[in-house]
C-alpha cells in the first residue's frame, strides 16, 4: 500500500511548498515557495530532511489528515495552533505543540485548528511528499496550476503521497519557539523607480502606518492607507523586472509589496524594496495587521541578510531532546481573529496583455 | 510606446538597486531593439561568467534584472563583476533562434480582425499581410509562463488596449496592441486585440525548457488556412506538433540560464 497522508479537511490554504523555482523567471514563471522560509525551514529540519524540502504550508486554518502509512514523522513551525494527535478511536489524544517533532502511525488522524501569532505554519514530514517537482521545484503556484499536488492547493479526499513508507523510531527533538513577531518596522530600500515619486510621495510611504488589506494573497499584499504621490513621471514605465518585496505603486496610489507568488515582471514604478531578511516577516502578517516602513541603505539590507542566515544555519544546533509532557500555553495565543476570506487578488492587468 | 525612436550615440546603462537581491543594469527607458539587444547580449555575457552567486536573469524591454544572494555576492561586488562584461557590449542579433509560426487569420478564430481593420482603415488582407510580413523581435518573456512580447510592427498598430478586456484569451490566441504583438501561451484574462490563433504549443511542460521562446528571438508568422489550422491542432493534441527554429547560428540553446 502507498504511504500517504488522506486529507479530511483541507483548511483554508494549504499548500506544497519549498524555497521556490529558480531559474525560470526569464521565461516568464513566477518563483513561489515558502512565504516564511525560516520556518519552513525550521519545520524540515525537526522531521529530520533537508532544511529546502518541500513542506505544507498553511495558512490561518490548518488541516486534518489521516494517517495512511505505518508511521510518520512530523513537526510544524510556524503560529501558535491545537495540533491534536487523535487515535483510531477518535477519542482525545496527544496534543503536540509547535517546534517540535513527533512519530504518528496508522490509523491516528493530525487535526490542526486556527493559527494565532503568524498567519503561516510549516507541517514538514520526514522524507517529504512522494510529488515530482516542476521545474526543480515542488513549489505550488495556484495561479497558473504549476507545481505541488496537482498544481492547486489541497482538498477533502485528496492522498499526500510520502516518500517513507515508515519513520525509523528515535528520540523526538524541538526547538525554542522562534520570534516571530513583526518588526516595528519594516525595512525598504528605496528603488528603483522613487524617482516617480515626489518628496511628500515618499515621506507619505516612510511616515504612515500601513493597514494589510484582506485583497492580500500569495502574490501581493496590498496596504491601505494614505496614498502615495506620484511626480510627473507618472505611474507607468516600460515593464522591467520584479524583485521579492518590490513595493509597486499603481495609479490609485496604494502600495503592494509583491510575495512569493509575485509576476516576473510589470509596468508599475517600484518605490521601494522590503529587504530580504524582513520578507519572512511580511509572509507571516495577517490582514489588518499595521505595518510601518523604514528605509535603510543596501550595506545595512546585507548585514540583517547574513544575520538571518547565521541564524538559520544556527537552527540545528539549537535542537534540543523534546519534553515528554505536552501541553500548550494558552496564555501565549494571541487573541487576534487570523480567519479572513480566502483572496484572490489577480493582478490588475492593466497594461498587459 | 513608440517603437523606432532615435537612439543616442552611447547609452550609458545604469545600475539599479532592487532591493538587496535584485539589481537592474538599465539601458535605457524605451521600447528600443537595440536596448533589448545590449540586454539580451548582456544576459549572454552573464550566463558564460557564472558569476558565483548570480541566481537568475530576466531581461526585459530595456533592462535586465539581475537576481543574486546576497549572503555570497555583495551588491558591490556584483557591481565589480559586471563592469567588465558591460565594456564594448553591441546589441546582438545573431543570438536568437529565427522561427515561423504557422497562425490562422480566419475571422472565426481572429475575432478582432475586422475591427481592427477598420480602426486602421485598411483592409482585413491588408492587415494580415502587413502582420504576416512583420519579422518580430522577442522583447521579453512576461505575464504568463511562455508568453512573448512581440516587437516590430509599423507605428499603424499602435492601438491601446480593448476597453472591455476579455475574460477568457483562448490558448494560441495572436494579438496586438501599443504595435507589439504577444501569443497567448494558456487561455487567460486579456486585453489585446486578436488577429489569429497558432495551433503551436508555446508552453509545454514536458519540454525542458517549457517555452517554445526566448528573449532575443525572432519570428515571423506564416498564414495558414482554417482546415490547416485544425489539422495541426488536432497534430498537437496529440503532442506530435513540434515546432524546430529555422536556422541555429551557433547560438544559446534556450536552456535556463540558471
Amino acid at each position: 500500500m502507498t504511504a500517504a497522508l488522506r486529507v479530511i479537511a483541507p483548511g483554508l490554504m494549504t499548500t506544497l511548498q519549498d524555497l521556490g523555482r529558480r531559474g525560470y523567471q526569464h521565461l516568464g514563471v513566477p518563483v513561489s515557495g515558502a512565504l516564511d522560509p525560516v520556518c519552513l525551514q525550521a519545520a524540515n529540519l525537526l522531521a529530520g530532511n533537508a532544511p529546502g524540502m518541500g513542506a505544507l504550508e498553511i495558512a490561518y486554518q490548518g488541516p486534518t489528515l489521516a494517517i495512511e502509512a505505518d508511521s510518520v514523522r512530523i513537526a510544524a513551525a510556524g503560529g501558535q495552533a491545537a495540533i491534536d494527535i487523535i487515535g483510531p478511536d477518535g477519542g482525545a489524544g496527544q496534543r503536540l505543540a509547535p517546534f517540535e517533532s513527533a512519530r504518528l502511525t496508522r490509523g491516528q488522524t493530525l487535526r490542526i485548528g486556527a493559527l494565532s501569532g503568524s498567519a503561516i505554519l510549516y507541517l514538514a514530514v520526514e522524507g517529504g511528499f512522494a510529488v515530482a517537482p516542476v521545474m526543480g521545484s515542488q513549489s505550488t503556484l495556484t495561479r497558473g496550476g504549476i507545481g505541488g499536488f496537482e498544481g492547486r492547493a489541497l482538498q477533502a479526499g485528496d492522498m499526500l503521497p510520502l516518500r517513507q513508507a515508515a519513520a525509523p523510531e528515535r528520540e523526538e527533538v524541538m526547538l525554542p519557539a522562534l520570534d516571530l513577531r513583526p518588526p516595528a518596522r519594516v525595512r525598504v530600500v528605496l528603488g528603483p523607480q522613487d524617482d516617480h515619486f515626489t518628496q511628500a510621495g515618499l515621506a507619505t510611504l516612510l511616515g504612515s502606518p500601513y493597514t494589510i488589506s484582506r485583497a492580500s494573497d500569495r502574490m501581493g499584499m496590498r496596504l491601505e492607507g494614505p496614498t502615495l504621490e506620484h511626480s510627473a513621471k507618472g505611474y507607468n514605465i516600460v515593464s522591467d523586472g520584479i524583485a521579492p518585496g518590490s513595493v509597486q505603486v499603481p495609479g490609485n496610489g496604494l502600495p503592494i509589496v509583491l510575495l512569493a507568488d509575485r509576476q516576473t515582471t510589470g509596468g508599475y514604478p517600484k518605490v521601494a524594496t522590503v529587504i530580504s531578511a524582513d520578507l519572512p516577516a511580511l509572509g507571516r502578517m495577517t490582514p489588518g495587521a499595521k505595518i510601518a516602513f523604514a528605509a535603510v541603505d543596501i550595506e545595512t539590507a546585507e548585514a540583517a541578510a547574513r544575520a538571518l542566515a547565521l541564524e538559520i544555519a544556527d537552527l540545528p544546533s539549537r535542537m534540543a531532546p523534546a519534553a515528554r509532557k505536552h501541553s500548550i500555553d494558552v496564555d501565549k495565543l494571541l487573541g487576534e481573529n487570523l480567519i479572513s476570506g480566502a483572496v484572490d487578488a489577480r493582478a490588475d492587468p492593466r497594461s498587459e496583455p | 510606446m513608440a517603437i523606432v525612436e532615435p537612439v543616442p550615440a552611447a547609452d550609458q546603462p545604469c545600475f539599479l538597486a532592487s532591493g538587496d537581491t535584485a539589481l537592474i543594469v538599465e539601458f535605457g527607458d524605451r521600447v528600443d531593439q537595440r536596448l533589448s539587444g545590449l540586454v539580451v547580449a548582456l544576459a549572454h555575457r552573464l550566463e558564460q561568467a557564472a558569476i558565483p552567486g548570480v541566481v537568475e536573469m530576466v531581461p526585459t524591454f530595456r533592462s535586465l534584472m539581475v537576481h543574486y544572494d546576497p549572503v555570497k555576492l555583495p551588491q558591490a561586488e556584483l557591481k565589480r563583476r559586471l563592469a567588465p562584461l558591460l565594456e564594448g557590449l553591441e546589441a546582438t542579433g545573431g543570438i536568437g533562434r529565427r522561427w515561423r509560426i504557422p497562425a490562422c487569420y480566419h475571422e472565426s478564430l481572429g475575432v478582432d480582425l475586422i475591427e481592427v481593420a477598420e480602426r486602421m482603415k485598411l483592409s482585413p488582407t491588408e492587415v494580415i499581410e502587413r502582420h504576416s510580413a512583420t519579422t518580430f523581435h522577442v522583447y521579453m518573456m512576461g505575464f504568463l509562463p511562455g508568453l512573448p512580447y512581440l516587437g516590430g510592427l509599423p507605428p499603424e498598430f499602435g492601438l491601446p488596449r480593448r476597453e472591455n478586456p476579455r475574460i477568457r484569451v483562448p490558448k494560441g490566441a495572436v494579438a496586438v496592441a501599443m504595435s507589439m504583438t504577444v501569443i497567448y501561451p494558456l487561455e487567460s484574462p486579456g486585453g489585446w486585440h486578436i488577429l489569429a490563433r497558432t495551433p503551436v504549443p508555446l508552453w509545454d511542460m514536458g519540454a525542458d525548457p517549457p517555452a517554445l521562446l526566448d528573449a532575443g528571438d525572432k519570428v515571423m508568422f506564416e498564414p495558414i488556412p482554417l482546415s490547416r489550422y485544425e489539422a495541426m491542432l488536432a497534430e498537437a493534441a496529440a503532442g506530435r506538433l513540434r515546432l524546430l527554429p529555422e536556422e541555429s547560428p551557433g547560438s544559446r540553446s534556450g536552456s535556463k540560464r540558471a
